[in-house]
């Protein structure tokens, strides 16, 4: 479902120049859930920027729901979904006319827009909510809306950029139960970047964690954990255990790529 | 976090769909609809927008009305068209800040990842520009009406396209405007105060130009806003003459130049 070989982003900042993501090959196959993990300025976003096409590779190439990132960016956004990390919904619209205008985006009819919106308001319980606007939600509801939104079309693909952050536990599980029962409905491949990282642990199938611009693990959560248990002697090590030893302890918020191009 | 575990998808036929392509004509007007959508919720909005204009109505027409001694009649007919300029600069020169807000809360990127052709966001959001300007043009020419305007149908009707095309023009480059100051809000506020009253004072809205001072006439003469409001007062008065044709040349130029460094921006701003 996504392939990279050598993909690599820089960004000039100033008189320096920072490779923010350096050359990483990455591999996701159809129907994998995987957590991309990193601490901050570790290079994930800006990955997941360039797998969405909201910035181009400054070399290598990703190889997305079958289409060239940077040949045929249309061909990736007509087969992919996203949710970002902020609100997706304009907060002057209300939720029902937000989602039909996404379908619209995605070539439905009005006569479809309208079913699939009514069809989403009903899956992640927010029919009630049809007419209100985006910006009188609560956090936990306007998260739900996104993933509406980023779903609408039906991707193969979904994009799941810190999906939960700033939401009580109540307002995490209750996401997190729709995501996975529309995961089980469709069968979709799911990339997710989070900070929690017993989201990962419990969710992801996979695991990869970046770090310096680079690919530094890969392999499922118990997998990485065994490794650092023969490594270090700890006998039950958390996920949150094998990321500080991978990534150490020193704060990583020295370079955050800006959210748009500098240079290429 | 600890009731909710992954499993296995379970679906064996899923039904994943790629978008259907859409016309360049269905991503404008889908982006016209969206855009238009909380203006039909609260039309109301409309009269907010108005709120400067009217007191230039109430405040203002009956001071010049006063001085210059044309009389009520004559004196509206002199200056709801400049009104109309003005209203129309006010309504659509901060129409920006609502993409400003959308690039900030994440809403602008998740259009940015949707198939719509970039360019539509831009041409899409500033043809709907053209309903406010015309629906605040109605109401301003309504509220006028009772006091003596005298209304010329046909010199009106293409007085309010060339209010439609400068707010389309004007919009395009508000929304370009927040395109490239991302996050910083205080710019609109700036542009405002040092650039849109200048304007609307130099165009001769408030009052003439032809008597000032030479650099003053020559600044005007250099700003589209002058032909506008110039062929404005000469369609509401039913003077179908160069005036006119200037001040539409000066919209339609606007409109251009609005959307083409619109267009481009979208085009370069992201990847």
């Amino acid at each position: 479902m996504i392939t990279t070989e050598g993909l690599t982003r820089t960004f000039r900042s100033g008189d320096r120049t920072v490779e923010a993501v350096r050359g990483i090959d990455l591999s996701v196959g159809e129907g994998e859930l995987l957590a991309f993990l990193g601490p901050n300025g570790a290079g994930k976003s800006t990955t997941l920027r360039m797998l969405t096409t909201l910035l181009r590779p400054t070399a290598g190439r990703a190889i997305v729901a079958g289409h060239d990132v940077s040949r045929d960016p249309d061909g990736v956004r007509r087969r992919i979904g996203y949710v970002g990390q902020g609100d997706g919904a304009s907060h002057s619209q209300r939720v029902r006319d937000e989602l039909i205008a996404q379908g619209r985006c995605y070539g439905l009819t009005a006569t479809e827009s309208e079913q699939r919106a009514d069809e989403l308001l009903d899956a992640l319980e927010l029919t009630e909510l049809a007419s209100r606007k985006a910006s009188t939600l609560s956090g936990g509801q306007r998260r739900r809306v996104d993933v509406a939104l980023g779903i609408v079309h039906r991707p193969a693909l979904l994009f799941l950029d810190e999906p939960s952050t700033g939401l009580d536990p109540q307002s995490r599980a209750n996401l997190w139960s729709h995501i996975l029962r529309l995961r089980r409905e469709t069968g979709m491949t799911i990339f997710l970047t989070t900070h929690y990282l017993e989201e990962a642990d419990t969710m992801a199938e996979r695991v990869v964690v970046m770090d310096e611009g680079r690919i530094i693990a890969d392999g499922t959560a118990p997998e990485l954990k065994r490794d650092l248990a023969a490594r270090s002697g700890i006998e039950t090590p958390t996920l949150d255990d094998v990321f500080l030893d991978l990534t150490g302890r020193s704060l990583r918020d020295r370079f955050i790529a800006p959210s748009e191009p500098v240079a290429a | 976090m600890s009731t909710v575990t992954a499993s296995a998808p379970t679906t064996a036929s899923p039904s994943f769909r790629a978008a259907r392509p859409t016309s360049a004509l269905d991503d404008v007007r889908t982006v016209f609809l969206r855009e238009l959508r909380p203006l039909i919720h609260e039309p109301f909005a409309l009269i907010f927008g108005m709120v400067q204009p009217l007191f230039f109505l109430a405040l203002f027409a009956p001071l010049l009305i006063a001085t210059n001694g044309l009389g009520d009649a004559a004196s509206l007919q002199w200056f709801v068209p400049g009104l109309l300029v003005m209203s129309t600069l006010f309504a659509t020169s901060m129409t920006g800040s609502n993409l400003l807000q959308e690039m900030q809360t994440g809403a602008h990127e998740r259009m940015l990842v949707t198939p719509v052709r970039r360019w539509s966001l831009i041409v899409g959001r500033a043809l709907k520009e053209s309903v406010p300007v015309l629906g605040q043009a109605v109401l301003l020419i309504a509220v006028s009406l009772p006091f003596g305007l005298d209304l010329n149908v046909g010199g009106v009707v293409l007085g309010l396209l060339i209010l439609s095309l400068l707010g389309i023009g004007i919009g395009a480059l508000s929304y370009t405007l927040a395109l490239l100051v991302k996050d910083q809000d205080w710019v609109f506020w700036m542009v405002q105060q040092t650039l849109l009253f200048p304007l609307l004072l130099l165009s001769g809205m408030l009052l003439p130009t032809d008597d000032g001072p030479g650099w003053l006439r020559a600044l005007a003469a250099i700003n589209p806003l002058t032909y506008v409001v110039d062929a404005e007062r000469a369609l509401f008065n039913g003077d179908l003459t160069t005036a006119a044709l200037w001040g539409a040349l000066a919209a339609v130029g606007t409109a251009i130049v609005g959307l083409t460094v619109g267009v481009r921006t979208i085009g370069r701003s992201a990847g």
